[in-house]
């Protein structure tokens, strides 16, 4: 009896456990196959994405369609002052958001209160991000244009955009600083360095890679964002290059988005929205890319020699 | 009736226990004190982590400070170089003389305080800068601005923490490169580069293999003859070889100092006696 008890119950044990085996490597199996799916899906939209605008757009790229003016009330020629345009917004909208954000981050980080307030504070600087851009723009036409008089203009547009990517960059620097180890810290301190010394010396050139990282993702936010820009810095045409940061210009979002909808011959201008996008799409993809780079050779520097 | 008595019985215990630590408590006053703490309370918000620390840091002599995990030993090192001021919520009472001056006056900057006391942590916490850069740093955020003296200090101190002529040819090199015993000598020769008069030692060794324990044993009895030094250990046989006084810290008290031959051979508390010969902790 006994014997039969214990022969039946292995056999049990042993057919329970193959099940739980081939069950287990089913269900990796199903788990693999979705993820590999996905993968796939993702990729083969994005792929499919600029492979639309490449065929769509390729056609109207030239080295005149980069460097040129627009002609013929834009039925040809070049692009050159969106592209322009969108430089200058993008380089003065990281100057204006990059120091306060950092800044800002260090003063959370570092210096201010823990707690309540800190996760009030934190929690606002997220929501802030989550604001539509439409709002931001909103709000730059009524500060910026309005009450300080600054006008459609390059510094309105810039200003706006700013406030768009600061809160990028604070969260991302905060979170830079936030993977420094305590012990960095104390070693600093420990030799008698001061909390700004150790901060300007040993936290910010050890979070600068990540900084770096965080500020290009602004600049890539900032190039591609029309809303912000569409009642503060962007007109449809300018006859002629912008001349200071109170100069109305034209960006390359906002080209696309006026030549789609206002567009009088749609025949000639749709491809030269569609090569528009492809520009745009380019130099995001580059910005990113020597974003990468930098870090990865800041990074190799930092561990190598140190500096 | 009956709990009444133990109530009684457990008032009379603990006082009894904190007059005994009072008079186990056995400074030395053929010796100089650098460090003279008095009637020390700390506690981190509700929870007080020390109570009622008396006891003296002598000049050029080795004070090891024992006493099972989470008795406060971390707690009361940090407090002497003012490390515990970045802890939030702590309060500290009593007092700290360095040299006769009290280091929470007003008139003690803790900046200054760093200065002349070191501090070694656990986990050898070097930057991830050159191994030249690392003493330099102390020493340029210390005011020495000449290259050439710089350069001197370091190898100087690179000398005295016997890791030159390891790394005499990569000092320019990453100190991330380096073996966890030769980064624990690097944070002792970075420590020593700005001069201090005391280092405080916090489990120094607790990272290491037993050869980099035994140099750094070796090395921390050479420093003796130029500084004073506290030093917090786990190992009963390491508190014996390098210290000269031991204090037996137990859930925040301080329940014996003396010479530490003494404690090891005739500790006059039975929980000191227990600890060291590892009935409990
Ligand atoms: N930052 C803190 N906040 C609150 N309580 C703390 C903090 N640091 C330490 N403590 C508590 O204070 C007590 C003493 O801690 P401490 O780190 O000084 O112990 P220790 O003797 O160094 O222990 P170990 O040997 O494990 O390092 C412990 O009970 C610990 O939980
Ligand atoms: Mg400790």
């Amino acid at each position: 009896m006994i014997n039969a008890d214990t022969y039946k119950f292995s056999i049990f044990k042993i057919l329970t456990n193959s099940l739980c085996k081939t069950n287990k490597d089913i269900k990796q199996y199903i788990a693999f196959s979705v993820i590999k799916l996905t993968f796939f899906l993702t990729v083969s939209i994005l792929v499919g994405i600029i492979g639309f605008l490449i065929f769509k757009g390729a056609r109207v790229i030239s080295l005149d369609f980069i460097f040129k003016m627009p002609e013929n009330s834009m039925t040809s020629g070049g692009i050159f002052p969106a592209i322009l345009g969108t430089f200058y917004l993008v380089t003065l909208s990281v100057i204006f958001s990059a120091i306060p954000g950092i800044a800002c981050a260090i003063y959370l980080n570092e210096y201010g209160p823990k707690g309540f307030i800190s996760t009030l504070i934190r929690i606002s600087i997220n929501n802030l991000s989550g604001v539509p851009s439409i709002v931001f723009g909103l709000f730059g036409l009524a500060i910026f244009v309005k009450q300080l008089n600054f006008g459609i203009s390059i510094l309105s547009g810039s200003l706006t955009l700013s406030i768009v990517i600061l809160p990028i960059i604070i969260s991302s620097t905060r979170e830079a600083l936030m993977t420094i180890p305590q012990s960095m810290r104390e070693a600093s301190m420990a030799l008698g360095a001061s909390k700004w010394t150790t901060i300007w010396k040993i936290i910010l050139p050890q979070a600068l890679p990540s900084i770096m990282t965080a500020i290009i993702l602004g600049i890539g936010r900032a190039a591609g964002e029309t809303a912000p820009i569409l009642f503060t810095a962007a007109v449809f045409y300018s006859r002629e290059l912008p001349k200071s940061i109170f100069s109305e210009v034209m960006a390359l979002p906002y080209h696309i988005y006026a030549l789609i909808t206002e567009g009088t011959s749609p025949q000639q201008q749709i491809p030269i929205a569609y090569g528009c996008a492809l520009v745009l799409l380019f130099l995001v993809i580059i910005i990113s890319i020597s974003a990468i780079f930098i870090r990865q050779k800041q990074r190799s520097l930092y561990a190598k020699t140190g500096h | 009736m009956l709990k009444l008595d133990t109530e009684k019985k457990e008032h009379n215990f603990s006082y009894t226990s904190v007059k005994n630590a009072m008079e186990k408590v056995i400074l030395d006053p053929s010796q100089k004190a650098r460090i003279k703490v008095r009637n020390l309370n700390f506690s981190y918000g509700e929870k007080q982590a020390l109570k009622n620390i008396s006891l003296d840091i002598y000049e050029k002599k080795v004070t090891a400070i024992i006493g099972p995990s989470g008795c406060g030993k971390s707690t009361f090192i940090r407090i002497l170089n003012r490390m515990s001021d970045f802890t939030l919520s702590s309060k500290v009472e009593g007092e700290i003389l360095l040299d006769g001056k009290d280091i929470f006056s007003k008139d003690f900057s803790p900046v200054e305080l760093r200065k002349k006391v070191g501090m070694v942590f656990q986990k050898p916490n070097p930057f991830p800068k050159s191994i030249i850069e690392n003493i330099a740093y102390g020493l340029k955020i210390n005011g020495v601005k000449d290259k050439h003296k710089i350069e001197e200090k370091v190898i100087k101190s690179l000398k005295r923490a016997a890791l030159y002529e390891e790394i005499k040819n990569r000092i320019n090199e990453s100190a991330l490169g380096l073996s966890g015993g030769q980064q624990q000598r690097l944070c002792i020769a970075r420590c020593i580069a700005i001069e201090p008069e005391v280092i405080l030692f916090d489990e120094p060794c607790a990272s290491l293999d037993p050869i980099s324990t035994a140099k750094i044993e070796e090395l921390i009895l050479e420093l003796k003859n130029y500084y004073t030094i506290v030093i917090v250990t786990h190992n009963m046989q390491q508190a014996l070889r390098v210290s000269d006084y031991t204090a037996f810290f137990l859930m925040g008290e301080l329940i014996e100092f003396n010479e530490t031959k003494k404690i090891f051979e005739n500790p006059s508390d039975k929980r000191t006696e227990d600890y060291i010969t590892g009935r409990f902790g």
